[in-house]
């Protein structure tokens, strides 16, 4: 096995010192000379016609400079299809639609002014449930589709249907067979830092915004097409992204809001700033989707999975975000977490008048982890095998080619099954708690683990800039939004180059100065920039080299000369210091250049920043830059077969469980939970620590407290009393986690993505532990008290 | 209504001409242009913005800024020591992995502090009720409970040393 200097260790992450000092600007801490703050205005109903909207008020107040609707600015569409506005005209669809905007020279002015638009509106009746949506006589939430032909339902033009083998036939072969209906509510990412921008315009026209975003280079392409929109085309944008406050997937799209302050400021020639309050981040941004699904898997005799059927039904809410892609990502564990043969998956998803979702963290998985490894328990009790050893049974294993066509490479889900027994003792506890009732749940997981090509381009471009005193900056187009990016790639840039940690500065987010990145999604962050960053290495080490067989030897003799000038006593030693080296003989590690053949003579070793101080400060002297774009060896899935080797790599894991249900309460008590992750190679100890440690705790929340609830398309609870995320207090019992090293061979070091999966399987283990404590099988998340004792009153 | 106050602030005496409504939190960040002081929620229940008032942690979105008369006022800027020393609580947040994207760190820091200050050994469910109004969506609190644990370490070795 390699060994390594940096890779693997515990090397505090770059970000922390300035994070813990409050020196980290985010966006509410930018300001901008002369910057104004903008104000949204946000719609009074679900669905109604705009009959007129009056802003002479706020037009009048003191300190406003502009008032702008959808009727004074140029019609700017945004969205994965283009069918939202950045402000409406004709009807709202939704509370959250944006129907004029205020910039004003403080923000009690803007909010003042925002509540002096007086809009009229004809309330509609609106669609609530996909289901309603869908019925013959539904509603209409868009008349037109994007191309302005008439719509006859409510269905979004994104289907997914993935066939493979022949289920029907199946089903009669299979021995005993699981049918049941699972759902997941709606989620909103609950970042500690809210969502927000400033937009601004030069002399020529050009936009700079600094926003809170995962994929600057993609809104740097949105933020063009609306300057085209607004009649300046040919103009660029550059994207800046500040230190970000969380963002599991909210930056993964472009805003209403983002665009409101680009026509504010272009309206007023100011700097525009947008940040959203804590209610407005629950109450006018995407949340992850809810799902409805309907659930068949069967196996045969001895176990062994035969079939897997699943029809999904998703609420969209009223516009379309790249959220509609999510069915392409739940497509692969439903496709290929174990071995099955026969699969047949469909989605629909629904416009309805409720917000619009978006994607979260698992970008799909965790609402299709939910039905199937709920349903995988239910299986095994019906074949009367242990659910440990049935997914054993079906596991994954190394080679395999999946029905979808994904090739796994390095495969450790037995390995995460067989630890997660092993910590909970299962053999000891698994069906043996009910007297008392505990219980003990286990639920796997498979993920993209090498980036995913959702997108033409699945690249990440890094660009190497070395100084004069050996600092090596990496830009990079990737995004630290806490996760542990800048840790990972400065420390494959160090171990890869040869240099220590501390001389490494990462450099993200800016447009204008990083090299193009698909954008952080897909726990693809550390996996594509830290294998372009090696490629870059080699090129700067090459380069390196060759500079070095000039300068290597004149740089020693000086350093000899240098030596004896301050001790006469020094003798300088008897070397060839005319020779001239090949590149091929040089090493380098930890800012040292050496001979390979002696590493350890301390005469023969030259510091990085010598040579390269040499070759620049001489008669035609150089500098060393070098680049690399590292696009993963995976497929675009085809859209009618819905085929493709979509990531480079592939990652398992299991969580298991034990848990106490009060039969009194209903409330679930978590006593010990383990995690165990498949995850190539540890690159940052400290950041794969918090990528698991804080993944399963979000799932956690997923399984036992968060629901974001509306009523007829209006959020119930948009702040964090009624919105229950984890404090530390609900961490009362131990959190075990094992990262299980398979070495994959796209892997930078071996690493695969690990950014997602913490979430993704810990719902059903929770739910699965419930049901072995209690025999009562929950099937919608969140699992609350009161789902609980329901289920014990219907068991009697 | 408008009116000067007068307090200490991170060790300085300081004064501030204020409005009625406006909280600590505003007055920090907008006026001392403390930054590090975060809004989470403004309303009380993240935590973000807590800061010390008379060695208490306190949500500064909540506290008038009128209160804080007379009174001495700490910020996570204000653990930071001469010479861009980090603050034993901080150092340990940064060795233990406690940070992720730091929006919640420096509230995290300021009630850990308040609570090392009471309780220098604290117990593990000492340390999760210390921070208990402190919320964190990305690290699972369980590396910060590690940090904290630290933090007491190094504060235990600093004051040891001090007293040599």
């Amino acid at each position: 096995m390699q060994e390594f200097s940096f890779i693997g260790t515990d090397t505090p992450r770059p970000d922390a010192p300035d994070k813990a000092a409050g020196k980290a600007v985010y966006i509410h801490d930018l300001t901008r000379p002369g910057m104004l703050y903008g104000k949204i205005k946000f719609s009074e109903y679900a669905h109604a016609r705009i009959k007129n909207i009056d802003t002479s008020r706020a037009e009048k107040l003191p300190g406003v400079r502009a008032v702008i609707t959808g009727y004074n600015t140029p019609e700017v569409r945004i969205g994965f299809i283009k069918d939202n506005f950045a402000l409406k005209k004709g009807k709202v669809r939704q509370f959250r639609d944006e129907v004029a905007a205020v910039a004003a020279i403080d923000p009690e002015i803007a909010e003042e002014a925002v509540d002096l638009i007086r809009v009229e509106y004809e309330e509609l009746p609106g669609v609530f449930t996909p289901e309603d949506a869908l019925r013959e006589d539904a509603t209409l939430v868009h008349e037109v589709d994007v191309k302005g032909r008439p719509k006859t339902d409510n269905l979004v033009p994104v289907p997914w249907k993935f066939v493979s083998g022949d289920v029907e036939k199946a089903k009669d072969k299979a021995a005993y067979w699981a049918e049941d209906h699972f759902e997941t509510p709606l989620i909103q990412q609950s970042c500690m830092g809210t969502a927000g921008c400033i937009a601004e315009f030069d002399l020529q026209n050009n936009l700079l915004i600094h926003t809170k975003t995962q994929i600057p280079f993609l809104a740097q392409n949105d933020f063009n097409q609306a300057l085209v929109a607004m009649g300046l085309k040919g103009k660029n944008s550059r994207v800046i992204v500040p230190t970000l406050g969380g963002s599991f997937g909210t930056g993964l799209d472009t805003h209403g809001y983002e665009y409101i302050s680009i026509l504010l400021a272009y309206k007023t020639g100011r700097p525009v700033k947008i940040v959203l309050t804590r209610e407005e981040e629950f109450t006018a941004l995407s949340p992850r989707q809810p799902s409805k699904s309907h659930i068949i898997q069967g196996c045969d005799k001895e176990g062994k999975l035969l079939f897997r059927d699943i029809r999904m039904l998703l609420d969209n809410g009223a516009y379309t975000s790249w959220g509609a892609t999510t069915p392409s990502v739940m497509m692969l564990p439903i496709s290929s977490l174990y071995r099955v043969p026969n699969v047949f998956y469909e989605t629909k998803i629904v416009y309805t008048n409720n917000t619009y979702c978006q994607a979260m963290r698992g970008y799909g998985n965790p609402q299709a982890a939910w039905p199937m490894e709920s349903n995988m328990d239910e299986l095994a009790e019906k074949a009367g095998m242990d659910p440990y050893e049935f997914r054993l049974k079906n596991a994954n294993i190394p080679n395999d080619i999946t029905p979808m066509g994904l090739h796994i490479t390095t495969c450790g889900l037995k390995e995460c099954l067989d630890t997660v027994a092993e910590k909970l003792t299962w053999k000891e506890k698994r069906g043996k708690g009910k007297g008392k009732a505990r219980g003990v749940g286990i639920a796997s997981l498979f993920h993209v683990g090498g980036s995913g090509r959702v997108y033409r381009s699945d690249g990440s471009g890094i660009i190497l800039k070395l100084d004069d005193f050996g600092n090596v900056s990496v830009m990079s187009g990737g995004i630290e939004m806490g996760q542990g990016f800048n840790a990972a790639l400065s420390l494959a840039t160090a171990e890869a180059l040869g240099v220590t940690p501390d001389k490494v500065t990462v450099i993200t987010g800016d447009t204008a100065t990083c090299p193009w990145d698909v954008g952080t999604h897909a726990s693809r962050g550390a996996f594509t920039s830290c294998n372009a960053a090696i490629s870059a290495s080699e090129k700067a080490r090459k380069k390196i080299f060759d500079l070095a067989s000039e300068h290597f030897m004149p740089r020693i003799k000086s350093k000899m000369k240098k030596r004896k000038r301050k001790d006469p006593d020094f003798e300088i030693p008897d070397l060839d210091y005319e020779r001239v080296c090949d590149p091929s003989e040089f090493d380098m590690k930890e800012n040292m250049i050496f001979l390979k053949e002696e590493p350890e003579n301390p005469l023969l070793r030259v510091t990085l920043g010598d040579i390269l101080r040499a070759a620049h400060y001489k008669e035609q002297g150089t500098i060393v830059v070098t680049e690399a774009f590292y696009d993963p060896c995976n497929q675009m899935i085809d859209a009618k077969t819905c085929r493709g080797n979509v990531s480079a790599t592939y990652i398992f894991g299991a969580q298991g469980a034990e848990v106490e249900v009060d039969l009194e309460t209903g409330k679930v008590k978590v006593l010990n939970f383990v995690a165990a992750h498949d995850v190539g190679q540890v690159l940052s100890r400290q950041a794969i620590r918090g990528q698991i440690y804080g993944g399963v705790v979000q799932g956690l929340g997923y399984a036992l407290t968060e629901e974001y609830r509306t009523n007829k398309g209006k959020n119930l609870n948009p702040n964090f009393l009624d919105y229950k995320i984890l404090s530390a207090p609900d961490i009362d019992f131990p959190i075990e986690i094992k990262c299980v090293e398979t070495h994959d061979i796209e892997g930078p070091f071996g690493a695969k993505g690990v950014g997602e999966p913490g979430l993704v399987p810990t719902a059903p283990a929770i739910a699965n532990a419930v049901y072995d404590a209690i025999g009562v099988r929950i099937k919608s998340l969140p699992i609350t008290p009161e789902k609980v004792l329901k289920g014990l009153a219907e068991k009697k | 209504m408008k009116k000067e106050i007068h307090f200490q602030l991170n060790g300085y005496e300081v004064s501030a001409e204020v409005e009625s409504h406006k909280m600590l939190l505003n007055v920090l960040r907008e006026q001392f242009h403390l930054t590090g002081t975060k809004e989470g929620c403004g309303q009380g229940e993240c935590g973000a913005c807590t800061v010390l008032v008379d060695g208490l942690n306190v949500d500064s979105c909540l506290y008038p800024a009128f209160e804080v008369e007379g009174k001495s006022v700490t910020t996570i800027e204000g653990l930071v020591a001469k010479g861009n020393l980090l603050h034993p609580i901080q150092k340990a947040f940064v060795e233990e992995g406690g940070i992720q994207c730091g929006f919640c760190t420096p509230g995290m820091i300021m009630s850990s502090k308040a609570l090392l200050d009471e309780t220098p050994h604290p117990s593990e469910d000492e340390i999760k009720r210390g921070i208990s109004g402190n919320l964190c969506r990305c690290t699972g609190y369980v590396q910060i409970i590690e940090s904290i644990e630290k933090a007491a370490e190094l504060m235990e070795t600093e004051s040891s040393k001090a007293t040599d």
